[in-house]
């Protein structure tokens, strides 16, 4: 066994959980009954999912700098994913969308913008 | 190999499955700017697989692109939803 196929186990093993992460992002996605915690299930899991399936196809490519580049992609993923669920879920919450009432905790309440009328 | 190929690929259709359904349901607009979101993290991941099938990376600018791409148009629906209500 040469170095190569370690390698090669190592990133079928990332790829397989990876995937199974994305399965889980989807079926959360589905399932949930709010937009807030679908966000849960579409921010979370989802990039967990694709920072191993990335590290997985680096582990396999031929080229360096392939792999920086898929590396690249995964730092990019992990800031800006939280960013655009952030944008996401101050938007829904001021148009009014999602389980206001059940919120346990709602810091956005007395602050500017606050709460929506209804 | 083929076979871990075949069940990623199957699981990452299974999964755009799950999220197109959410994004046809809806019901508000933050819900399916959610599932573009998640759908096209599905498109980059296999993407990414495609690239260690072969172990050559010709569609990676691709991958850095629509990265890119999402990210800008979440933003933007998001403030659009912020103005205009959903």
């Amino acid at each position: 066994m040469t170095g190569r196929d370690v390698l090669d186990v190592l990133s079928a093993v990332l790829l397989l959980s990876g995937v199974a992460f994305s399965v889980v992002a989807g079926l959360g996605l589905l399932r949930l009954p709010d937009v807030f915690s679908r966000m849960h299930a579409a921010t979370k899991p989802s990039t967990l999912g694709l920072a191993l399936i990335l590290s997985g196809a680096a582990l396999r490519v031929e080229d360096r700098g392939d792999a920086a580049t898929l590396l690249l992609v995964g730092v990019f993923q992990f800031v800006t994913v939280p960013v655009g669920a952030h944008m996401i879920g101050r938007s829904s919450y001021r148009a009014g969308t999602g389980a206001l009432d059940d919120l346990v905790v709602d810091e956005l309440r007395d602050s500017d913008g606050g709460r929506p009328a209804g | 190999m083929t076979a871990v190929v075949v069940t990623c690929f199957v699981g990452l259709a299974f999964a755009a499955l799950l999220v197109l359904v959410r994004l046809v349901r809806g019901p508000s607009v933050p819900d399916r700017i959610v599932s573009l979101d998640v759908l096209l993290q599905l498109v980059i991941a296999g993407i990414a697989v495609a690239a260690a099938v072969r172990r050559e990376g010709v569609y990676l600018s691709v991958l850095v692109a629509v990265a890119l791409l999402g990210f800008v148009g979440t933003v933007t629906v998001a403030r659009f939803v912020e103005r205009r209500g959903s």
